[in-house]
């Protein structure tokens, strides 16, 4: 083996696979409770249509149906809690349906095959009503998603700088300026960044049980913010929300779908409180498409305006995107986050105006880099036009263009924003020169000049992330409206048992991020305990004191410092008692393999078991110290990070049948330093996939009436491995001053850097037939037609 | 009806509906609840087990259709404490992030290496095609292949990419 086993900066091997390799993970699914029943769900077929009545006669008297519930039943308990909610969800559809797959009934069984089977006996008599599906359409208000609403946009986001009017005039004023000028060039194209279906491999999974007697719900969900969703089940249950324990076990891939609080989360414990048994719901792929929120859905218009020596003197993008029927847990602020970051690693002038709006489709949300894969995407589609218009290199047009080094830390964004550290230079010239890049291009014109349509894109990205400063909650960034008032803290609780071991209970909910390693690198780092010593807790409402959840690519920089403080709180205490025993001055203690020495004197040591024998009697401490050895610490950055990078794809397209072959993809990133660069990469490797299956296979679609298309994996083809390069990985390292360990958030980076940078390949490859753009999914049949168009022009 | 079926190398028999898909049989009836279940399409892999040597996907095949077979499932995998190297060359290259899709990829690995010993990555990549992983991008799980595919062969497995490349 090559790995290292260095405890902070090293490779460890992850604490999760045992389990997992073996089949003996525990995902929602598998949990099994006497007695438990079993919910399904009847749904809309329609888009938009009034609900005249519901004949549930058949599915109660059909075999082993215990219940059948609709909006009458859960009226009081509704509607959904929203963190932004703009238009929210009822926990079923009363009265109308607004979306195609919206529940209108739920049962309740003794078997999932009995409950599936009294849907198909529940009659629902509805009459069709107008729908707007496409979200153009939508902006136009002429027919409205929902009746008697004003309108369809429920809110636009606007900067720079945001929030303020007078210097968004302003911008606007310049960059008109900068059009009139004679010695400028104007590029501008509307684009669409198509929805996309998240596709966790696991379907959501949830399962409740009230304890009556004792008040008390326990509930197991696939979940990225178990706190959040007891927060919300207690608040509509009226009660404390120490009374609802929710964990979330082992779950199978999040990606933003399960970062929300869920009809189906709130009505199984409705069910279970009624019948008093417990009630599970895991969805089908076919209802993941339909009842999970999508992602993405914008499309925009880009100006971009230089001169002809490359200066970016003015960015504009103004669009509308799709919110879908309902807003939910952050809906309308996803695009916010894309105006964040929209002016990209520049320093150009922009401004950017967003429209959210209505449709009758399922709701969007946040999906993998949440509003900043489409922003960065509109903006580094402008710089290749850009580029090409003046017929200069990409990657030099975006040198000259980066806000400089010179400005970090805490440079200030077109958009207003401070941003944390940055270097973009180092990071570009670190690529163009690993990847050889004049040698690369001259290998892309040479088998041009042989009649092969090969291309190079090159694009850069930042992103924001490690969600949050406390003063963000006045932006919506806390879980308040699921009647948790706290900021997007860090939550770290170290606690040193009795026998010598470690628990560290920290406030994430991963779903693949391997916490369990991470926080063992980390309070070992500080402690100098064997990782095997130490046990990572997350995803539990009784065991850690608070949680945000695991989203915004936020869990090592906020709740990683927060662990990373508490343990050196231990260490202290424990360097106080080892001081105490070895009648040392604290300040020369050291702690290494397992114990406690004097500097400059290894055989005046005390292991831990010794400390922590003194620390639990306490007659045996120093005098006044109190007994125990824990701390806890919340961590409450003061910025967000500010990760960014420079990804390269060379690619091939077939011009006979337009399909498309990658045959080089190189990514470099920077998020700061790095506590495992094994996890890293597989973050940044998923990342990517992801960004990919937007570029060339993903597409929601629906049809004129509401119908979704693609609902299932046959029609919503997700990459497959057959599909995907072998990734090329390498980083820049420019730490953050944010956090104690200087670390960026990664699990987002990989997927905001890589759509457009597919895109700005295929697009380099088709060049020399005049063409300038290609609408995303890159599928061969839209290539291939492309390339007609092109000939035919 | 009546179903007979070698699971895991024990005989197993239940009374089950007619209706009744081999992967419920094996999770709801036996427990096994390391075969998942991610489409009910036969598309994602994630319900992938072995019916008699051959990698079967079991969402789309009904407990009847086994009776009388040997079936294999991840559980059934490992030797005692030691794992199978297509399971320790997942855990050592990084093949896994959420874990969800693995028991499928796993059976679906040892299926393909069980046919073809020397892969090539290309070979690796369409062999595995039909196994869908929304976490790792496929990178580590085409090495986590080759890593198992040299032990099997009792060679050395070809080294780790983990060396830190900072510029």
């Amino acid at each position: 083996m090559t790995s290292t086993t260095s405890v902070l900066g090293g490779v460890v091997k992850r604490r999760e696979d045992p389990a997992l390799v073996q089949g003996l993970g525990r995902y929602v699914d598998d949990i099994k409770i006497t007695g438990m029943a079993y919910a399904a769900f009847v749904r809309s077929p329609f888009a938009h249509a009034r609900i005249n009545s519901i004949d549930a006669s058949g599915a109660l008297a059909a075999d082993g149906v215990l219940a059948v519930y609709t909006a009458d039943d859960v009226r009081h308990l509704g509607p959904l809690l929203a963190q932004v909610a703009v238009l929210p969800r009822p926990l079923l559809a009363d009265g109308t349906v607004h979306h195609s797959g919206e529940a209108v009934a739920m049962v309740i069984a003794t078997s999932r095959y009995l409950a599936q089977d009294a849907v198909e006996l529940v009659h629902v008599d509805y009459d069709p009503l107008p729908a707007v599906v496409d979200m153009v359409e939508a902006a136009k208000d002429e027919i409205k998603a929902h009746e008697g609403a004003e309108s369809n946009i429920l809110i636009s986001w606007e900067g720079g700088p945001f929030g303020d009017p007078d210097g968004i005039a302003a911008t606007r004023q310049t960059i008109a300026d900068a059009k009139d000028r004679d010695d400028t060039v104007t590029v501008s194209l509307e684009m669409k960044n198509q929805k996309l279906i998240p596709t966790a491999i696991e379907p959501r999974s949830v399962v409740a049980q009230w304890h009556g007697g004792y008040d008390r719900f326990d509930l197991f969900s696939s979940t990225q913010i178990p706190h959040a969703l007891a927060g919300a089940v207690a608040k509509t249950f009226g009660i404390p929300y120490n009374q609802v324990h929710c964990v979330a076990p082992e779950v199978g891939g999040g990606f933003g779908a399960k970062l929300n609080v869920y009809i189906d989360e709130i009505l199984v414990c409705f069910a279970s409180q009624k019948l008093g048994r417990a009630v599970k719901f895991t969805e089908t792929r076919r209802e993941a498409a339909v009842s999970t929120i999508q992602g993405r859905g914008w499309v925009g218009t880009v100006t971009m305006t230089g001169t002809r020596d490359g200066e970016v003197l003015g960015y504009e993008l103004e669009g509308v995107c799709d919110m879908g029927a309902y807003t939910q847990n952050f809906t309308v602020a996803i695009p916010f986050l894309g105006v964040f970051v929209g002016s990209g690693q520049y320093k150009m002038p922009t401004h950017i105006k967003l429209d959210c709006v209505a449709t009758n489709t399922m709701t969007t949300d946040a999906y993998r880099g949440a509003g900043r894969p489409e922003a960065i995407y509109y903006v580094e589609r402008a710089m290749d036009l850009f580029a090409r218009e003046i017929e200069m290199d990409p990657a030099a047009v975006r040198r000259l263009n980066f806000v400089p080094a010179e400005a970090f830390p805490s440079a200030i964004s077109p958009i207003g924003f401070a941003m944390d550290t940055g270097d973009y230079v180092k990071n570009l010239d670190a690529m163009l020169e690993s990847v050889g890049y004049e040698e690369l291009r001259a290998e892309r014109d040479a088998a041009q000049a042989a009649g092969r349509a090969v291309g190079v894109g090159i694009t850069t990205y930042v992103e924001v992330c490690g969600f949050g400063p406390s003063g963000l909650v006045d932006l919506g960034f806390s879980w308040s409206e699921y009647g948790l008032p706290s900021a997007f803290s860090g939550s770290g609780l170290v606690r040193v048992n009795p026998d010598g071991t470690v628990t560290v209970t920290i406030g994430t909910g991963p779903s693949g991020q391997a916490h369990q390693t991470t926080w063992a690198q980390l309070v070992s780092s500080q402690l100098g305990i064997e990782m095997d010593q130490i046990r990572v807790i997350h995803g539990d409402t009784a065991e850690s004191p608070m949680g945000v959840g695991t989203f915004g690519s936020r869990s090592a920089a906020v709740d990683g410092a927060a662990a990373f403080e508490a343990a050196g709180k231990v260490r202290t205490k424990a360097a106080k008692i080892a001081a105490h025993l070895l009648e040392a001055s604290e300040e020369d203690i050291r702690f290494e393999d397992g114990s406690a020495h004097v500097a400059g004197s290894p055989d005046k040591s005390v292991t831990w078991p010794e400390i922590t024998l003194v620390a639990y009697q306490p007659h045996l401490l120093p005098e006044g110290m109190e007994g125990g050895l824990e701390a806890h610490s919340v961590f409450s950055p003061a910025n967000a990070t500010w990760p960014f990078g420079t990804h390269l794809a060379m690619v091939e397209v077939d011009v006979t049948t337009g399909d498309v072959e990658i045959l080089r993809y190189v990514g470099m990133d920077d998020c700061g330093n790095v506590i495992n660069p094994m996890i890293v990469d597989g973050q940044v490797h998923g990342g990517i996939a992801q960004g990919i299956g937007q570029a060339m296979f993903e597409d929601a679609i629906y049809d004129d009436d509401g119908n979704l298309l693609t609902g299932a994996l046959m029609d919503y083809p997700i990459p497959t491995a057959s599909d995907m390069p072998s990734f090329e990985l390498s980083r820049t390292v420019t730490p953050s001053d944010i956090n104690p360990m200087g670390v960026k958030g990664i699990g987002e980076a990989g997927t905001i850097g890589s759509a457009q940078t597919i895109v700005s390949a295929v697009v380099d490859a088709l060049a020399p037939l005049g063409v300038t753009h290609v609408e995303m999914p890159l599928r061969p049949r839209r290539v291939w037609q492309t390339i007609q168009d092109a000939k035919g022009a | 009806m009546q179903v007979s079926i070698k699971v895991n190398g024990q005989d197993v028999s239940a009374d089950v509906e007619p209706r009744t898909l081999l992967v419920h049989f094996i999770r709801e009836n036996l427990n096994l609840t390391g075969t998942h279940i991610g489409c009910e399409t036969s598309y994602c892999g994630a319900c992938t087990v072995h019916v008699n040597g051959e990698a079967t996907k079991s969402c789309t095949m009904l407990a009847v259709q086994a009776n009388g077979a040997e079936v294999n499932t991840i559980e059934g995998l490992a030797d005692g404490d030691e794992l199978h190297p297509v399971q320790e060359g997942f855990w050592e290259r990084h093949g896994l992030q959420c874990g969800y899709c693995t028991p499928g990829m796993i059976m679906s690995s040892v299926a393909l290496l069980g046919d073809n010993g020397s892969p090539t990555e290309d070979e690796i990549r369409h062999g595995i095609e039909g196994n869908l992983c929304r976490c790792t991008g496929y990178h580590n799980i085409v090495k986590s292949i080759e890593y198992a595919a040299a032990k099997m062969r009792g060679e050395e497995p070809p080294p780790a990419e983990w060396e830190e490349a900072t510029v």
